[in-house]
């Protein structure tokens, strides 16, 4: 037996019901029956405005034999225990069910004669006519609101030869879309444009006298006119559901859940006059949306409707404005980024994230070009300066942080001090020291450093980028010397390139590009002196002067004996045990003497360092791939083992974290990865330069259905190369940005460099010349003599290392700690 | 003054720090490059931590500096003012090699407020 779907309201959403219906194939089993307000077909109402130029507005009819459109017969009565709706003219129609689709109606303001002769709403094509009629006789008219509605109504008015004038009472047009910069540019056009505009007035009464209407507001002041036409905002059509008992929310609009569900069985709410996730939705968008889960619903779908994105893009009386995003920065911490230009009449402002890496929302007035390829940017990194997003073509035009946004989140130190402080002495160091920025955590570091660089370039300064004090060298350059002379020791290096005793940047720096160059153990003799405490012991440094230490575990496996000798070991030495982002296990808590023998029962088991401590590779994250997900395409896992076992222990100018993916699903979240590797049907695909931390960034697709065997040559390379002239603690995506990542593709595929072949036999040396720095300092007592607190009594452990135990573990008791500040 | 033997001069590392045991306190011993022997506190003044002795040997400008692992504050070793906080300061210690053995003399604890 057929049943019978009724829909209440032909408005743009009602009609989207029905169309999808026929669409999706509903009227095989379901008649169609639609009741419409209006004796008109559905039209387009968010191009209203042009039916004045003569536009057509009509939506494309369905043409249906199980749809039927009775016009100008509104419902009148819903009844939800008899399961009918009756209409105005008194037909009676029972539903299997029902949807309401009745739209909104224009608010009219409760003032004193706000209804009568020469008053209007907005809101229908029938409305238009009567403004229309009455316009014929007039020469001036009044839009009472100045949002998005208002100005198409301040349009039609001037479309009709009226003198326009549009009355806002918010400070400035739009104000839902726009902020008070993109309000006054919009204030400035529109005015351009002919219409009046008077902001922050609010009307009290409106009276008719012999020359026509007139408005007095708040202030007392008087605008005489002939017509008045309210378009301060719409209300849900609600009132059918009210009178059925049907539940309403308390700023009105039928309450719905996910499925576009009522309080009453079988009877939906769709469009305009729906209060979905709590609120109302008053664009076309989400209504379609709402209009196409209802009809999955109706076929036994599981759809939903999840809100909306609201962002809208418009030309009213020609003038592109567009709103999309996080567009009043919201968002803690979210920067501005502002371009005005008053006298084109465009203002243009971008919504980024407090590292200027994600785009959150933006505001475009006068120009909204960029609309369509900013839209879809929101929430994905920014690959390029943001400013060059809205600046003009070629403009040399420079957009900053703002002087209050925050640069030091850890000691609150603004842009604006830094700079003052730069100003003074344009020193990183002095900037360091007098503001405290940058002392801390050190993320933002860079940030710090390019402004003091903006500041000694204002000061005509050469900015340089050597290392330190005792060399002119940048990393990259200090790599090339290292390599191209063969140098291997501290002291060669320092007398041939660099002044006085060096210190914690360049000495480390040295050590890790010897490393890097093959240099064997990294502590014996002068290396050793060169190492910051981490590679020096090993292990990591923690707050309290212990150690933590982690194996690795290739690609994330571990087998149970090797779980029981971890479990042992932090057992045995009260370690507090964690597990790390990346697919591995951190021990806490050991003491430099503890060190030694603790890595002599992880070898034991089969396990080695994990070089947690070094600028160098430290996991590859996978998936678990083809071998046991019902999804996987390729065998991640196996990849990622092979690809860990090959480059641990290389040495880098900053760590390196790979992952590999097993389909592209992506669950071992490869594109935040220094290296990802995706699995496709037909290989792997290759991304590079993605990085989490303080500036995230999705890596960038560098070669795509590679081999197991091209993939592991490219990565070989794209290492390489990174190790070969990446700057010091330089990750990859700032180094893939700056290289660029066609330059890095001609160089390790097209060998544009001639580079490949010493690339090549880098990585070969590296994987042959690999040893467990673990197993090295074991095996030799030598070695072990630092693994000491007190070098003079050796059987002492460092007294001031305390513990407590906090969730059935160890943790550190400062009783010294004191505020850094 | 007393003077505690520590070690042998041969048991520092050159360029790098070790900590000994003196009188109850921590100290660290710095050996220069120069094989100048410096004897300072082991405590961090910044984290509160005993690891002075970890960290870096090096220079700033004329002065020899030992470097916290902790933060990276640098610490001028002949006065121990630190040169990144001027506020803080690292104790120092006398000390002195005899027949290659180092020996500490603990500083006089108003030195601490200076």
């Amino acid at each position: 037996m057929r049943r019978t779907l009724v829909v209440v309201g032909h408005g743009m959403v009602g009609h989207k019901v029905v169309e999808v219906a026929v669409a999706r194939g509903l009227t095989a089993g379901w008649d169609v029956v639609v009741h419409a307000e209006e004796g008109v077909h559905a039209y387009d109402r968010v191009a209203l405005s042009s039916w004045f130029a003569g536009a057509s507005l009509g939506l494309a009819p369905v043409s249906h034999p199980a749809v039927e459109l009775r016009l100008a017969d509104p419902v009148v009565t819903v009844d939800t225990t008899a399961r009918t709706v009756t209409s105005a003219s008194g037909l009676v129609t029972p539903y299997d069910a029902l949807v309401l689709a009745t739209g909104s109606v224009p608010f009219v303001p409760p003032v004193p004669g706000a209804t009568g002769e020469g008053r209007f709403v907005y809101r229908t094509v029938e409305d238009l006519e009567a403004i229309k009629l009455y316009a014929g006789t007039s020469r001036s008219g009044v839009v009472i609101g100045g949002g998005l509605l208002g100005l198409e109504a301040a349009q039609a008015l001037q479309t009709l030869g009226l003198d326009t004038t549009v009355v806002e009472f918010a400070p400035r047009l739009m104000p839902v879309q726009v902020d008070a910069g993109g309000g006054e540019a919009l204030r400035r056009l529109v005015e351009g444009l002919g219409v009046q505009v008077l902001l922050g007035a609010s009307t009290q009464e409106i009276t008719s006298g012999e020359d026509g209407l007139r408005l007095t507001f708040a202030d007392g002041t008087t605008l005489d006119t002939d017509l008045v036409v309210f378009s301060a905002g719409i209300r849900p059509a609600d009132a059918l559901a009210r009178a059925a008992g049907i539940e309403v929310g308390e700023r009105g609009g039928i309450v719905v859940d996910a499925a576009c569900a009522t309080s009453a069985p079988d009877v939906y709410a769709v469009g305009e006059c729906a209060s979905a996730l709590g609120r109302t939705w008053g664009l076309v968008a989400p209504g379609y949306a709402m209009a196409e889960v209802v009809v999955d619903r109706l076929l036994g779908g599981s759809g939903t409707f999840d809100g909306a994105d609201l962002s809208t893009k418009l030309k009213c009386l020609g003038i592109d404005v567009a709103s999309f995003g996080d567009a009043f920065a919201a968002t803690p911490g979210a920067l501005e980024l502002v371009w005005a230009d008053p006298v084109q009449g465009v203002y243009k402002k971008l919504v980024v994230s407090d590292d200027a890496k994600l785009l959150l929302g933006g505001i475009l007035v006068g120009d909204a070009s960029a609309y369509a390829s900013l839209r879809p940017l929101v929430g994905s990194g920014l690959t390029m300066n943001p400013a060059d997003l809205i600046a003009p073509a070629g403009g040399a035009v420079q957009l900053e942080l703002p002087d209050d946004a925050q640069v030091c989140t850890c000691n609150a130190v603004t842009k604006a001090e830094i700079c003052a402080a730069a100003e003074h002495t344009p020193e990183v160091g002095y900037v360091k020291e007098c503001t405290k920025a940058g002392t801390s955590c050190g993320s933002c570091l860079n940030l710090v450093k390019s402004l003091v660089a903006k500041e000694r370039a204002a000061q005509g300064l050469v900015v340089s980028n050597a290392l330190c004090e005792h060399f002119t060298l940048s990393r990259k350059e200090m790599f090339e010397v290292i390599r191209v002379k063969g140098i291997t020791t501290w002291s060669e290096l320092l007398s041939s390139y660099g002044v006085g005793l060096g210190c914690d940047v360049c000495k480390p720096t040295a050590a890790s590009i010897l490393a890097s160059l093959g240099n064997g153990y990294i502590l014996d003799g002068e290396q050793g002196a060169l190492q910051d405490t981490n590679d020096h012991m090993l292990a990591n440094l923690q707050k309290d002067g212990s150690y933590s230490v982690v194996p690795r575990l290739p690609g994330g496996e571990v087998t149970p004996d090797q779980l029981l000798a971890i479990a042992s070991v932090a057992k045995d030495f009260g370690l507090y045990t964690k597990i790390t982002g990346g697919q591995r296990i951190d021990l806490f808590g050991a003491r430099v003497e503890q060190l030694p023998l603790i890595w002599q029962r992880l070898v034991a088991a089969g396990l080695e360092s994990g070089h947690a401590y070094g600028k160098s590779l430290r996991t590859v994250k996978s998936c678990v791939g083809s071998t046991w997900c019902r999804y996987g395409v390729q065998d991640s896992t196996s990849l990622a083992v092979a690809l860990e076992l090959r480059y641990r222990g290389l040495r880098a100018p900053h760590k390196i974290k790979l992952a590999v993916s097993g389909c592209a699903r992506e669950c071992a979240e490869a594109r935040s990865k220094d290296v990802g590797v995706i699995a496709t049907d037909n290989g792997w695909n290759l991304y590079v330069g993605g990085n989490g931390g303080f500036t995230p960034r999705h890596a960038d697709l560098l070669l795509t259905d590679l081999t197991t065997e091209e993939l592991v040559r490219y990565t070989d390379r794209f290492l390489m190369l990174y190790v070969f002239t990446g700057e010091r603690l330089q990750r990859t995506a700032p180094w893939v940005e700056a290289t660029g990542l066609d330059h890095i593709r001609d160089v390790i595929v097209e060998d544009s460099l001639g580079l490949c072949a010493e690339l090549d036999a880098a990585v070969a040396r590296h994987v042959q010349t690999y040893s467990d720095e673990w197993a090295d300092t074991l095996a030799d007592p030598s070695r072990l003599e630092r693994f000491v607190h007190f070098v003079n009594a050796p059987e002492i452990p460092d007294p001031s290392i305390r513990r407590v135990v906090e969730r059935g573990q160890h943790r550190p008791l400062l009783p010294l700690e004191v505020v850094r500040s | 003054m007393s003077w505690y033997p520590v070690c042998p001069f041969t048991r520092l590392p050159v360029e790098r720090a070790v900590c000994v045991l003196v009188g109850g306190e921590q100290v660290a011993l710095v050996r220069t490059r120069g094989d100048q022997v410096y004897a300072v506190d082991n405590l961090d003044p910044v984290s509160g931590a005993m690891v002075m002795s970890r960290g870096i040997v090096g220079s700033r400008g004329d002065v020899d500096v030992l470097i916290s692992p902790m933060h990276k504050q640098a610490y001028e070793l002949a006065t121990g003012r630190c040169l990144d906080l001027p506020e803080l300061w690292l104790g120092t210690h006398d000390v002195r090699v005899v027949d290659g053995d180092v020996e500490v003399a603990l500083r006089e604890d108003e030195r601490l407020l200076a």
